[in-house]
C-alpha cells in the first residue's frame, strides 16, 4: 500500500513473464456491482495476464461532460500517474474506457508532457471485451448459462471504441446460450452520465424504447459492456416488475451470471 | 433570432405527454435511417463521399470571403444583385426594401430556414405585405400559426385530420364532403396555392449551394413549388447563409448526392434547380429582378473558433432524423428553429449562450448524430465546447458545480475516494428493501422517480480485493 507517488510503476511484473494489465474498474463497477470487476479479474487471469489494481477513483467523466475541464484534468493526471508502467489498461465499460483513450490526449496542450502522457494511456487502454478478443486473442470462454439473452450496444464503447464484434463472438462461445438481437442495438438506452438526472423524463422515454425492443426479443437477459447502461435499463425493468435480469458481458463470460443476478442485500 | 430554449424542461415534458407526436416522432424513428442507409448503400463506399464532402467544405470555409466574393461578381455579371446583411433585422429590411421597391403586396415563399431564423414573415406582414408559403409543410403551419418542428419536415407534428381541420377553418371553398384522404387535401392545397403563385409580386426562396465558379444558385425540393416561387413572380429573392457557398459546380453535385440521400433517402431530391441571374434578353420567361441576400447573423463567428467545422452543415437532418432525444421530444421542445443535434450547437451560436443554455446539455453524447453526419461535424465535441463556455462563464447550476468540485476533491486521494464509496454503499444498502431502492432522496430522487436502482452488493471491489488480493504489491 504504496502510494500516492509511483504506485504502480515499480512493481509492474517486469519480473515475470506474463504481460501486466491493470483494471480499472470504474465507479459504477466499484459501488454498484464488484462482481463484473470480479469478472473481468478473471477472464483476464485465464488469459494469461498479470491482473493488479493500483488504487484508483473516478476517470473524470462527470466533471468533463459537463463543461469542467479542470477537474476532468485533475481526475485525468491522478488516473495517468497510478496506471503508469503497466502493459495494458483495461476498463469493464466502453464510456471510462473511451474516457482514457479518446478524451484524456483531449484535455491537454498539444505537446506538453501532460498531453503525452495521456497519448501513453490511451495507447494502452482498451474496453475489456475488445482487448481479450483483438489483444488476447480469446475467441471462445467456459462458461454456461441456458438462457436467451440480448445485447445492448452501449454508445461510448460501439463508436469510441469499436467495441462491437468482439462480446458478440465471444458470448456466441458461452454454451447453452441464445443470442437474440435487438432490432435496434445500437440505439441509446438513455443513460448519458448525468443526462439521465438532469433530463429524467426525456431519458426514461429513450429507456422505455430500449425496453420495448429488449421486450420483443423474448429474452430472459438483458447484456451491455456498460454499467450505466445497465442499470438504466435495468433499474427500468424492475420498476416495470418485468424478470428480464440486466447483467455484464464480463459476469456471463465468466460464467458468473447466474450467481450474483439480483443483488440481494 | 427568438427562441424560447429555457423553457426546454417544461416544452419537453408537455410534448412527451403529446401522444399523435409520438406516433410521428416513432415513424421518423423506423424509417428514416432505414431509408437513408439503403440510399447510401448504393453509394460504392459512402464513408470516403463523407470525407470527400467534408474536406470540400473545409476548403471552403478556409477561404470563405474568397469564395464570396467570387461569387457576388458572378452574380453581378449575370446580371443580378448581392446584399450583404450583418444580422437578421438587417436581412429583413434589405427584403423588405426590394420588395416595396417592386410594389409587393402578395409575396410567395419556398421553404427557407434562414427566413424562419430571421423571423421574415412577421416583418414582412408589418409592412402590409402577405405572405404565403408554398410548401406543402411551412404552408400547413403557416396556416396554424406555428414554427417548424424539424428543418425539412416542418408539419412533422401535425396529423392528418388536422390538416384537414386546418383547411376546414382557412380555406373558403365550397366541397362535396370533408376531407379525409392526403390526396384530397393536397390537391386542395394546390389549387389555392396556384393562384398564389400567379399572383405574386415577389419570390422568395433560400438556396441549397451557392456556386461560386458560376453564381448559380442550387434549391432542391421534392414539391416544385420554389421552381414556380422563383420563376413567375418578377423579383425573385434569395436568402440564405454565408455558409452555403461551394467553390464548383462539382462540388455542388457532391453535396446533393449526399444531401438526398442523407435527408430523405433519395438519390436526387424530385427538383433540383440551377438558377443563373435574372431573365435574359433571349427568356421567355422568368423574373426581370434577381437578389440574393447573404446571411452573416453569428455566423463568422464562429470561423476560425472550435465552431468552424458546424458550418460545413448542409441542413440534411440525418443528424436530427437518428437523435435519440429529438425523436423522443420533437423539434418544438428545442424553442428554436434549428433543433436536434445540429441545432443545440447552431442555437447557442446565433442566438447566444444564455438563450440556448439548456440545448447543449440536452444530449447523452451517444454519438449517432456523428456518426451518420455526411460532412462529419463532430457535433459532440461541439456540444462539450458550449458546455466548457457555460461552466467558464458560471452558467452551469450551482448545485452542478458545488457537486463537480467536490467530486474533484474527493478524488484527490485514492484513500478518500475508497472510504466515501464504503459510507455511499453502506448508506444505500440502509435504503434498500430486498436488493432494490425504490426510492432516493436529493439528486437521486430524479432516478427513482423512474426507475429503482440495485443495493451495492455488499462491500465495494476495491474493498474487496484488498481484503483478498491487495496488499501484496499494488496497495
Ligand atoms: S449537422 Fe450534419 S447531419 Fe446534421 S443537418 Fe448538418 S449536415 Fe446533416
Amino acid at each position: 500500500m504504496n502510494d500516492q507517488k509511483n504506485p504502480g510503476g515499480a512493481h509492474v511484473a517486469v519480473a515475470k513473464g506474463k504481460p501486466s494489465v491493470a483494471l480499472l474498474v470504474t465507479c459504477l463497477v466499484d459501488l454498484f456491482r464488484p462482481a463484473v470487476g470480479f469478472a473481468a479479474v478473471k477472464l483476464l487471469e485465464e488469459a494469461g495476464y498479470e491482473v493488479k489494481v493500483p488504487e484508483q477513483g473516478c476517470c473524470g467523466q462527470p466533471n468533463y461532460n459537463n463543461g469542467d475541464r479542470q477537474g476532468a484534468r485533475a481526475m485525468a493526471r491522478g488516473t495517468i500517474e497510478r496506471f503508469s508502467g503497466y502493459d495494458y489498461v483495461v476498463v469493464p465499460s466502453g464510456s471510462c474506457a473511451g474516457m482514457l483513450r479518446i478524451h484524456y490526449p483531449a484535455l491537454f496542450e498539444p505537446g506538453s508532457k501532460d498531453q503525452q502522457q495521456a497519448e501513453d494511456l490511451a495507447r494502452r487502454t482498451y474496453e475489456l471485451t475488445s482487448f481479450l478478443y483483438d489483444i488476447a486473442g480469446v475467441t471462445e470462454v467456459q462458461a454456461q448459462l441456458s438462457a436467451t439473452a440480448t445485447y445492448h450496444d452501449g454508445c461510448a464503447g460501439l463508436r469510441e471504441m469499436r467495441v462491437r464484434d468482439q462480446p458478440r463472438a465471444l458470448l456466441a462461445s458461452v454454451g447453452g446460450l441464445e443470442i437474440a438481437e435487438l432490432s435496434e442495438p445500437e440505439v441509446c438506452c438513455g443513460f448519458g452520465g448525468t443526462f439521465c438526472v438532469k433530463y429524467p423524463d426525456v431519458s426514461d422515454r429513450i429507456t422505455e424504447k430500449k425496453i420495448a425492443d429488449i421486450r420483443n426479443t423474448g429474452a430472459d437477459y438483458l447484456l451491455a459492456g456498460d454499467l450505466g447502461c445497465l442499470l438504466t435499463i435495468g433499474g427500468k425493468l424492475h420498476r416495470d416488475g418485468s424478470t428480464i435480469t440486466a447483467c455484464h458481458v464480463a459476469e456471463v463470460l465468466a460464467g458468473m451470471a447466474e450467481a450474483d443476478s439480483d443483488a440481494d442485500d | 433570432m427568438q427562441t424560447t430554449s429555457l423553457k426546454f424542461r417544461q416544452l419537453a415534458s408537455q410534448a412527451l405527454a403529446d401522444e399523435t407526436l409520438r406516433t410521428a416522432l416513432g415513424d421518423v424513428e423506423r424509417i428514416m435511417p432505414v431509408i437513408r442507409n439503403s440510399a447510401l448503400d448504393q453509394l460504392e463506399n459512402p464513408e470516403a463521399w463523407f470525407d470527400r464532402a467534408s474536406a470540400s467544405r473545409d476548403r471552403t470555409l478556409a477561404e470563405l470571403d474568397v469564395y464570396l466574393e467570387a461569387f457576388e461578381q458572378k452574380v453581378q455579371q449575370l446580371g443580378g444583385h448581392v446584399h450583404w446583411a450583418a444580422d437578421g433585422t438587417e436581412a429583413c429590411e434589405i427584403i423588405a426594401g426590394i420588395c416595396e421597391t417592386a410594389g409587393a403586396r402578395t409575396v410567395t415563399k419556398s421553404k427557407s430556414m434562414v427566413t424562419e431564423e430571421i423571423e421574415l414573415n412577421a416583418f414582412l406582414e408589418s409592412r402590409d405585405m402577405t405572405v404565403v408559403e408554398t410548401d406543402l409543410g411551412e404552408y400547413i403551419i403557416q396556416l396554424r400559426g406555428e414554427r417548424p418542428s424539424h428543418i425539412l419536415a416542418p408539419a412533422l407534428h401535425v396529423t392528418l385530420s388536422e390538416v384537414a381541420e386546418t383547411f376546414h377553418r382557412h380555406h373558403d371553398l365550397e366541397r362535396a364532403a370533408p376531407l379525409r384522404e392526403p390526396t384530397e387535401m393536397l390537391l386542395e392545397a394546390r389549387a389555392v396555392l396556384r393562384d398564389r403563385f400567379l399572383s405574386a409580386d415577389v419570390g422568395i426562396t433560400g438556396a441549397n449551394f451557392l456556386v461560386a465558379e458560376t453564381g448559380g444558385v442550387v434549391i432542391v425540393t421534392n414539391e416544385g413549388n420554389a421552381d414556380l416561387t422563383a420563376s413567375l413572380p418578377d423579383t425573385h429573392i434569395v436568402v440564405t447563409g454565408i455558409e452555403k457557398v461551394v467553390p464548383t459546380l462539382e462540388d455542388a453535385g457532391l453535396m446533393l448526392r449526399l444531401l438526398a440521400r442523407s435527408a430523405a433517402g433519395q438519390r436526387l431530391s424530385t427538383y433540383t434547380t440551377l438558377i443563373h441571374g435574372p431573365r435574359r434578353a433571349e427568356d421567355s420567361s422568368g423574373p426581370s429582378n434577381f437578389h440574393v441576400v447573404l446571411l452573416d447573423n453569428g455566423r463568422s463567428d464562429m470561423l476560425g473558433t472550435q465552431l468552424q467545422e458546424m458550418l460545413r452543415c448542409i441542413r440534411c437532418s440525418a443528424c436530427i432524423n437518428h437523435c435519440p432525444v429529438y425523436t423522443a421530444v420533437g423539434g418544438h421542445a428545442y424553442g428554436s428553429v434549428y433543433s436536434g443535434p445540429m441545432g443545440a450547437v447552431l442555437t447557442p451560436g446565433l442566438a447566444g449562450l444564455h438563450a440556448a443554455a439548456h440545448l447543449p446539455n440536452a444530449s447523452t453524447f451517444c454519438g449517432r448524430c456523428e456518426e451518420v453526419c455526411p460532412v462529419r461535424i463532430p457535433i459532440p465535441k461541439m456540444l462539450r465546447y458550449w458546455r466548457d463556455r457555460e461552466f467558464e462563464r458560471r452558467m452551469t447550476p450551482r448545485s452542478v458545480r458545488y457537486g463537480l468540485d467536490w467530486w474533484t476533491h474527493m478524488n484527490a486521494s485514492p484513500r478518500i475516494y475508497r472510504s466515501l464509496l464504503g459510507i455511499a454503499a453502506r448508506l444505500l444498502r440502509g435504503l434498500s428493501s430486498r436488493g432494490w431502492i425504490t426510492r432516493l432522496p436529493g439528486p437521486g430522487r430524479a432516478w427513482t422517480r423512474y426507475r429503482d436502482m440495485p443495493t451495492p452488493a455488499g462491500q465495494t471491489f476495491q474493498h474487496q480485493w484488498r481484503r483478498t488480493r491487495g496488499r501484496a504489491g499494488e496497495s
